[in-house]
């Protein structure tokens, strides 16, 4: 047998269910080398230090082997997003594409969501009623951040399952695990990258000129001081919020519910004061993000980590959820305790990439919670743990099977 | 909650951001005994950053902003009420009005106050001010709600800088009078002096440096206008002073402490020096007031005038006052403040007037977005960020480990020629200002000090 790296074993989809021993196993060793010359990283003050450090790239192009680490190389055919360039560049895209999204030219617009946000939820919880059987993530934790996310970029909702299907490509284009149809995934994740690229810029390209009030056409529209996207970079933009304003929360929205429903007590407080719910969601945030690493940075330099060098132009691949469990940082770090005060986590990175949607996830998960623990009276877990997806970069269960007991009964 | 090594009273003198952090960090830690605040301002503590920013524009009203409290501190409030003294021996403060106070720890907060216009006739006409409490702000927004001529702001440091920015913001005219060579030249040194210099100029202030106001003009006893002392003249209304801020030590002369025009010197862990640079045991200082020896900055007495460092040095202050020996700790922080001014943010951390040399490690001026990091004798002792403030951190532990300067230059968004120059700054060794006394007696049992004179 080769010999089995940590990554290897942590992208090995039998850990899926739970990474967090071998997270352990990373923090012991602070920095832990791989056979393919990427760098592990999982200390808090680590990962924090690295996030605020100028001289590592977010940038592949600065990688000595685009394909090490296991990564996408980046598509010659299509501008790079946000989250792919590094500052000034990063920066004026994100600033241009924030104009619309939030402070400080549009900060009620988020806030203004709610009202549309509980009405989904509502309406997808409304559904659940009287079900004996639920999958939580079709039935309600998948459509209710895409309903949002395609409401507020502008897609038409009969466009929905396509956006569904490309979406399932592109994100299976993160899994890490090398594997037989490397090349089959790859070349369909480019594919439906492209597909959906091309579909979303004929809709911006559609309202240039003919503002219609949603984020597509703001982007489409905005002539601000900092000049506007070109229409390569206003594709790439629209596919980078579309993907990431829903991938993420549809895991964070299960494994929060997962994590309820492991700790009964928890839920019945929740239940019992909604008002718990926002703090609840950071804690969520810190002890299951739904991103679980970052496997995109490289030094440009070399930088030295805990006495070890890790060369520049190398993969350095930063495990925010390892970090987000530091013993040395949080008290309890493996205990989930939704009434925790002190939560700095990585649920969202830190530093300049740090998340975009942030305001926008939180608001819909705190939404979903309060709403599920609302509706549902005695959901019990069918299947623990539950089917996963595949990547480990996006974790999270493919399916949650939950059980209501029925009422009037035993 | 453990109980505390060392009950009894404690009474914290002035109740603003340190005075009250302080007081909430005793109950955190478990205090139980009586504790007693005396400010003399008649409100509560409120902060005061907004003061130059958001009620300036108008977003906050004076008698809005407030400090959260985090805490209830179950203390005794005595407002309005100025101490006037300290009697180290019998450990009491004396009060205005003869009251005096017995304590078994005290703490100094009392901060700084605005350095007045030195002439009282011209200080006393309508419409000239300075800037420091709640009610200078209300007075100044009142001023610029009635949309003076031109408002002249007298010194552009960061006050005087930010003031200049919320009149701008406002639309008023504004003439900035600085006797430096440019803008916050004296916090930050040359680069970006000749940075906020020409930012204020894009932002339609009429600048004015290397000159000084040479007197107020009035008429019926109110501000008309002003001369400079390269012979122009300016007409305007209202006119800020902004020349920096003196330390609340007088009312500790004669007590004995370690007190003067720099403030109250202490050592690391907050304890307050008498005047023969002994440490007192039950006297502790905090915040703006304090004056204490920072290794980083090889043991200089800093005085610092920054939010952070009256918050942390409360905290420290607190929990020396009730521990006992090993377990006291010392104000270690890396001194950090911030500043938002035309548009930008401005975050330092470090001391960027202990250096000689500079270098824009990160963007450009002409972007807005930079960051400039100081060096003194070859390692980084200051970094300067403007709309640049997420790696901050990585600086902050380049001063902690003494890392060698210049840095680094491979950054991902360096896009100047990272070449270090003067820094500009007044002399670091000038940063530390001993108290001006002279020894008397000469048998050792004689030996003693006596003040000289005080500076102003
Ligand atoms: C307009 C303005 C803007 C600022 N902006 C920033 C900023 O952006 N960033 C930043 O880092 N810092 C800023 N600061 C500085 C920051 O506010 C101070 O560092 C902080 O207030 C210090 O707190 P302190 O409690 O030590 O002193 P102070 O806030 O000065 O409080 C001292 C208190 O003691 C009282 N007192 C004085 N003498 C006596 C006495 N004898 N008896 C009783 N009471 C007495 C005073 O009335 C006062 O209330 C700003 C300050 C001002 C004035």
């Amino acid at each position: 047998m080769p010999p089995e790296t940590l990554f290897r074993r942590i992208t090995d989809y039998a850990s899926r269910a739970d990474p967090y021993p071998l997270y352990a196993e990373l923090r012991e060793a602070r920095v832990a080398r791989q056979e393919d010359g990427s760098y592990l990283i999982g200390t808090f003050a680590d990962v924090a230090a690295l996030l605020h450090d100028p001289r590592i790239s977010s940038d592949l192009h600065n990688r000595t082997d685009p394909r090490a680490g296991g990564l996408l190389p980046p598509p010659d055919d299509m501008p790079p997003s946000f989250i792919g360039v590094d500052d000034p560049e990063h920066d004026r895209l994100r600033r241009l594409a924030m104009r619309p999204f939030g402070p400080p030219h549009s900060p009620g617009r988020i806030d203004g969501l709610t009202g549309e946000v509980t009405r989904i939820a509502r309406e997808l919880a409304g559904s659940l009623d009287g079900r004996d059987r639920i999958d939580l993530v079709d039935d309600f934790a998948y459509p209710l951040p895409v309903g949002v996310i395609c409401g507020l970029l502008g897609v038409p909702a009969e466009d929905v399952p396509q956006v569904h299907a490309w979406t399932e490509s592109i994100i299976a284009g993160f899994d890490l695990t090398p594997g037989q149809d490397e090349e089959a995934r790859t070349r369909a994740a480019r594919e439906a990258r492209r597909g959906m690229a091309a579909y979303l810029s004929g809709l911006a390209e559609s309202r240039r000129g003919h503002p219609s009030g949603d984020l597509l056409s703001d982007l489409a529209n905005d002539h601000g001081p900092d000049g506007s996207l070109t229409p390569g970079e206003l594709m790439v933009t629209a596919v980078l919020l579309l993907i990431a304003g829903h991938e993420t929360t549809v895991n964070l929205i299960t494994n929060g519910m997962l994590t309820l429903l492991r700790h009964p007590d928890a839920l019945a407080l929740l239940r019992a004061d909604p008002g718990l719910v926002p703090g609840a969601v950071e804690e969520l945030l810190r002890y299951e993000p739904p991103v679980q690493l970052l496997p995109q940075r490289t030094p440009l330099t070399d930088v030295e980590v805990a006495g070890v060098t890790i060369p520049r132009g190398a993969p350095l691949i930063l495990v925010l959820a390892a970090a987000n469990r530091d013993p040395l940082r949080y008290e309890n770090a493996d205990r989930f305790d939704p009434l925790r005060r002190d939560i700095q986590h990585f649920g969202f990175g830190s530093g300049v990439h740090n998340c975009f949607g942030a305001p926008l996830a939180r608001l819909e998960t705190r939404v979903a919670l309060t709403e599920l623990l609302r509706a549902l009276d005695a959901p019990a877990l069918v299947e623990d743990p539950p089917p996963y997806r595949r990547s480990p970069v996006l974790r999270g269960p493919r399916h949650l099977l939950i059980e209501q007991a029925t009422g009037g009964g035993a | 909650m453990p109980g505390t090594d060392r009950p009894g009273r404690i009474v914290v003198v002035g109740a603003s951001l340190a005075g009250l952090r302080a007081a909430e960090a005793l109950r955190d830690n478990g205090f139980t005994g009586e504790l007693t605040l005396v400010g003399e301002e008649d409100r509560p503590p409120y902060d005061r950053p907004p003061l130059s920013k958001a009620v300036l524009l108008g977003r906050v009203r004076a008698a809005d902003v407030t400090l959260p409290a985090r805490r209830a501190v179950d203390a005794r409030w005595r407002l309005g009420v100025r101490a006037e003294g300290v009697d180290l021996t019998h450990r009491t403060v004396l009060l205005a009005g003869g009251e005096r106070l017995p304590y078994d720890r005290l703490l100094i907060a009392t901060g700084t106050r605005a350095r007045p216009w030195p002439h009282p006739g011209e200080a006393a006409l309508h419409g000239v001010l300075a800037l420091r409490t709640a009610a200078d702000a209300a007075l100044l927004s009142g001023l610029l709600d009635a949309g003076p001529r031109r408002v002249l702001v007298i010194g552009a440091g960061f006050t005087g800088s930010e003031i200049a920015s919320a009149c701008r913001g406002r639309g008023l005219d504004v003439t900035v009078v600085e006797r430096g060579p440019a803008p916050l030249v004296g916090a930050l040194g040359g680069t970006l002096g000749a940075f906020a210099a020409a930012l204020q100029r894009a932002h339609g202030v009429d600048l004015r440096c290397g000159v000084t106001v040479t007197s107020l003009q009035g008429r019926d006893g109110r501000l008309v206008g002003a001369e400079l002392s390269d012979g122009g003249r300016i007409e305007a209304d209202v006119a800020v002073v902004c020349l920096g801020a003196v330390r609340n030590t007088e009312w500790l002369d004669g007590s004995g402490l370690a007190a003067g025009p720099r403030g109250l010197a202490c050592d690391a862990g907050c304890r307050a020096f008498d005047m023969y640079g002994i440490v007192t045991d039950d006297v502790f200082v905090a915040g703006d007031v304090a004056r204490f020896p920072h290794p980083l900055f090889e043991y200089q007495l800093l005085s610092l005038e920054h939010w952070g460092n009256a918050v942390a040095q409360a905290e420290v202050a607190a929990h020396n006052m009730i521990s006992e020996g090993p377990r006291r700790r010392p104000h270690l922080a890396v001194p950090a403040f911030w500043s938002s001014q035309f548009g930008l943010n401005i975050k330092s951390v470090g001391v960027p007037t202990f250096s000689d040399r500079v270098v824009i490690a990160q963007g450009s001026p002409a972007e807005r977005r930079l960051v400039a990091v100081y060096g003194y004798r070859g390692r980084v002792t200051a970094a300067v960020s403007v709309n640049r403030a997420k790696s901050l951190e990585y600086y902050e532990r380049l001063i902690e480990s003494a890392a060698p300067f210049p840095p680094d230059p491979a950054t991902t968004d360096r896009t100047v020629a990272p070449t270090p120059v003067p820094s500009d700054v007044p002399d670091p060794r000038q940063l530390s200002h001993g108290p001006t006394v002279a020894l008397t007696g000469h048998l050792p049992d004689r030996r003693g000090l006596a003040l000289v004179r005080r500076e102003s």
